[in-house]
């Protein structure tokens, strides 16, 4: 029977987790988001007046519009107690204060890179090294071509070999499905290193066709 | 009567949090999941029209970031207003998984999470 307990009759929340998408300006976070979310990625919009003092000089914005940050992000049901959070990180570097907060509790990161100016997601995957949380990088083909081999994406963004490169299509929803499944098993491998295996040895595995 | 202030939408965001910027406690993130306590407490004050609309919402779990796309408000706005809910007792609120790297991650959850990937 259910007592007058309000916590006990609500129904139960899951519980919730997230990934981030990180990466530069315009490399395919939210199109990626939306590829694998259940739901169309919602939108929040912070003014920048708040979020971001001493950080945008906002003097001389023409007709003193607030500047906004935007934050896309989706949802995918794990099960009914778990649900998992993809948040598409803001891309342009003056936005970048958001980024911390966005990163306390993310399971890991996902940096997408886009294969024609891979150096746009330098600063995504130093700002992740620097603060030891795991990611994998996520080459965007365009138009799903990729003309490098994930050895050399490597060595242009002189990974460490225990993050992951792979090639993907963030409009293909298998292909994102396949980045996220190989962060986890990058963390996993880091818990537990037999079960996490594909981590260590593969770093070329490849997600989309 | 008619009151001046329904005009949703026109109301300038922290106009709804009375000039508040800041939170008044720290326990919200993104992905906190709010439920809306039904039936309401006893001797409830009457909720002004967008916390209205938040305990709408909040019928069934919601988390943070998707309340304010639903609401079409700043996070910064909703958490200021959630706070007063919560300390009106009309929500209750669970926070994320903890994610601890130290010593390591749970196992059982980085399984699961892969298990549902999985399923995709």
């Amino acid at each position: 029977m259910a007592g007058s307990d309000p916590a006990a009759d609500a129904v139960t929340a899951p519980d919730t987790v997230k990934i981030l998408i990180a990466g530069g300006f315009g490399v395919g976070k939210t199109t990626m988001v939306g590829s694998v979310s259940e739901i169309v990625p919602l939108r929040t919009e912070e003014p920048l007046t708040i979020a971001g003092v001493g950080v945008d000089d906002l003097d001389g914005v023409e007709g003193k519009r607030a500047t906004t940050v935007a934050l896309d992000f989706g949802r995918i049901t794990i099960g009914r107690d778990l649900v998992l959070y993809l948040f598409g990180t803001p891309g342009q570097q003056r936005f970048w204060f958001m980024w911390n907060d966005l990163a306390i509790g993310a399971l890991g990161a996902v940096v997408l890179v886009d294969v024609r100016r891979p150096q746009s997601s330098f600063a995504a995957v130093d700002f992740f090294e620097r603060r030891g949380i795991p990611f994998v990088v996520a080459v965007n083909g365009f138009f799903g071509r990729h003309p490098y081999p994930p050895e050399e994406i490597r060595d242009a963004l002189a990974l460490p070999r225990d993050v992951q490169v792979l090639l993907c299509d963030a409009r293909e929803r298998e292909s994102c499905r396949d980045v996220l499944i190989a962060l986890v098993d990058q963390l996993i491998a880091r818990v537990h290193p037999l079960l996490g295996a594909p981590a260590q040895g593969r770093p070329g595995s490849c997600g989309g066709a | 009567m008619d009151q001046g202030d329904s005009a949703g939408r026109l109301v300038r965001p922290f106009t709804l949090t009375g000039g508040r910027t800041r939170p008044s406690r720290a326990d919200f993130t993104l992905i906190t999941t709010v439920t809306t306590v039904d039936p309401p407490p006893e001797r409830a004050a009457r909720p002004q029209p967008e916390q209205v609309r938040i305990l709408r919402q909040c019928a069934r779990p919601v988390a943070v970031a998707e309340l304010a796309a639903h609401l079409d408000l700043p996070v910064s706005v909703v958490v200021i207003m959630l706070c007063d809910l919560l300390e009106a007792g009309r929500i209750i609120v669970h926070p994320p998984h903890p994610v601890r790297r130290d010593p390591c991650l749970d196992l059982d959850l980085l399984q699961k999470v892969r298990d549902g990937l999985g399923r995709l």
